[in-house]
């Protein structure tokens, strides 16, 4: 079943969005990676995930919210379908931390598609980034973290809308980020969040 | 599958052999023939200059005329397929184009998230709404349904919603958008409607015009690719005054001119070789004149919305996409001059100009003799 339903929907996804993926500075490749990026509309994770090549769609995993991706049976469907990794955002707790089970996840195969800003934001302006990808960065050095530009999905889905314009989008995705040695934890995120808006002129 | 694929080829073979079989008929299959060779002729000319390191043509030039080829072919090669299929299908290929033209349209024109459900109805509603009345074939509905109902739509949807910022703005907007990109688009296929009287000189008459319409379409579409091709060429080559350079650089008062005069001697031959139109062979140069004059206008206007915008080709504001827009433009606005100027002078019904003046005449008579009758 899943053969099926899951080529349909990414292409679907990627009608719909009209989606041109641009990779700048570098490749699709299958290493592991953490591709981060702006979040206005609940298509980003899936329309991101549709057009990243397929051996690398199969194994990456976007990080979605509990709440969200469990209400109603189409949404539960679909996040068994593109295999979402979800987190209770209400029961986050210094012994449940929801960095260890991403790490757990994924082991030494998988890559993520995480949303540092948190939650869609309705102003058009990409907000501060949470610091998540620090303690990802920090815990696994070897992971490379995308930066990932999404344009114009705002439009085709915003927030509060169920009806989608399919206007045409454009994904950005550019060359990988490190945590420096030394480098303080705002520094960093400062860092992470400047090159994804570095992906949107260029 | 392949059985009822087949039989659909045989019985589309068959119905077209009839419509197709004598007289006139065959002279739409001539047009495409010719456009199809002369435009692989130019795909082949380009190729091979661009091989040769020696030649003295700018390579960016080039490009562009052979980027300009190859899309020109893609749309004659689908435009053929889909009048051999069916009427429908043709139909059809120009809404999903208009579709798809609009989608590039409102993709480079901001607008607000006020605006979300007014674009859904306009993209899902009034588009294949306006190709079906097209489809349909009702004539009266289609020529008002976007510029009366939608036009009122979009502005009181876009109150609703509640937003007012820049509210004429973006109104107007999205109301030119559905204007050019769907209703003058739809005008085209539309042709393929229309009921057409021909003027025969030796019986001094009107005479029900027996070719089928897919020839008026194919030479509208091929008169407005050569209007293009030949701007293109003039500008090159003879252009001297740029018509206005901070909305485009290259178009000139020469190949505005120079286009509009070839374009129109190309008609007059399309028509005395190749009969494909109720016109007579000055009728259709004239008519190649009027295309390639709004040909011209339709590049024009895009280049300023294209530079408004900051966009250079509205396509690579999303990169990847060939630019839908970039190529029908010329074909938009020329398609409801050349429908009504068509079906003003060769309709069946109304018989043209003399009509008119027929009416006119008794107008003004009426008028004269009330007016005497009072005095």
């Amino acid at each position: 079943m899943k053969q099926v339903t899951v080529p349909v929907l990414a292409a679907l996804a990627k009608v719909l969005s009209g989606a041109t993926v641009r990779w700048i500075g570098c490749e699709p490749e299958t290493c592991q990676r953490i591709y981060f990026a702006n979040h206005t509309s609940h298509l980003d994770a899936l329309v991101l995930w549709a057009s990243l090549p397929k051996n690398i769609r199969n194994l990456t995993r976007p990080v979605a919210a509990v709440d969200y991706w469990q209400s109603g049976p189409v949404r539960r469907y679909m996040a068994t379908v593109f295999n979402v990794l979800l987190i209770d955002r209400k029961k986050i707790k210094v012994h449940n931390s929801p960095i260890d089970m991403m790490l757990r996840e994924i082991g030494d195969v998988n890559s993520l598609i995480v949303f540092p800003e948190g939650s869609r934001n309705l102003s058009g302006k990409m907000g501060e980034f949470k610091s998540g990808l620090f303690h990802l960065a920090k815990k696994r050095p070897d992971l490379e973290l995308m930066p990932v530009y999404i344009d114009n999905l705002n439009r085709v889905m915003p927030k509060g809308e169920f009806l989608p314009v399919p206007l045409l989008s454009c994904i950005s995705i550019g060359a990988p980020i490190w945590l420096e040695s030394g480098e303080s934890k705002a520094e960093f995120l400062q860092r992470a969040r400047k090159s994804v808006l570095k992906m949107k002129d260029s | 599958m392949i059985d009822a694929t087949l039989t659909t080829l045989l019985a589309v073979q068959n119905e077209t052999a009839s419509s197709f079989g004598e007289g006139p008929g065959s002279w739409t299959i001539g047009l495409v023939l010719v456009v199809l060779v002369s435009l692989g002729a130019l795909l082949a000319a380009g190729q091979t200059l661009k091989r040769k390191p020696e030649s003295h043509i700018d390579p960016a030039i080039l490009r562009n005329f052979n980027k300009r080829v190859t899309s020109w072919l893609t749309i004659c090669v689908m435009l053929v397929i889909a009048l051999m299929l069916h009427r429908s299908v043709t139909i059809a290929l120009f809404g999903f184009v208009s579709f798809w033209a609009l989608r590039e349209f409102i993709t480079m024109t901001p607008t607000r998230r006020g605006d979300h459900r007014t674009l859904f109805w306009v993209l899902f509603g009034f588009t294949p709404l306006q190709y079906v009345l097209v489809g349909i074939d009702n004539y009266d509905l289609f020529t008002i349904v976007i510029p009366v109902y939608a036009s009122l739509f979009i502005p009181a949807r876009i109150a609703f919603a509640g937003d007012h910022k820049r509210f004429l703005e973006r109104t107007a907007k999205i109301q030119f958008g559905l204007l050019i990109c769907v209703y003058s688009l739809s005008h085209s296929a539309a042709l393929l409607n229309l009921k057409l009287a021909k003027w025969n000189a030796d019986e001094g008459e009107w005479e029900a015009w027996q070719n089928d319409t897919y020839g008026l379409l194919f030479f509208f579409i091929a008169i407005v690719q050569v209007s293009d091709i030949l701007h293109f060429l003039w500008d090159r080559l003879f252009g001297r005054h740029v018509i206005a350079p901070a909305v485009n650089a290259t178009k000139t008062w020469e190949g505005l001119l120079g286009a509009a005069c070839c374009t129109s001697l190309v008609g007059m031959v399309i028509q005395v070789v190749l009969p494909v139109t109720p016109f007579t062979w000055w009728g259709a140069g004239f008519m190649a004149l009027i295309i390639s004059i709004m040909a011209s206008s339709g590049s024009m206007t895009m280049s300023a919305i294209k530079r408004d915008r900051g966009v250079k080709e509205h396509g690579t504001l999303v990169l990847g996409h060939a630019g839908v827009l970039d190529r029908i433009d010329s074909i938009c606005f020329a398609a409801p001059i050349f429908f009504h100027l068509t079906r003003f002078f060769t309709d069946a019904e109304r018989k043209g100009i003399e009509v008119v003046v027929e009416q006119s005449v008794a107008a003004v008579t009426t008028g004269m003799s009330c007016f005497s009758a009072m005095v």
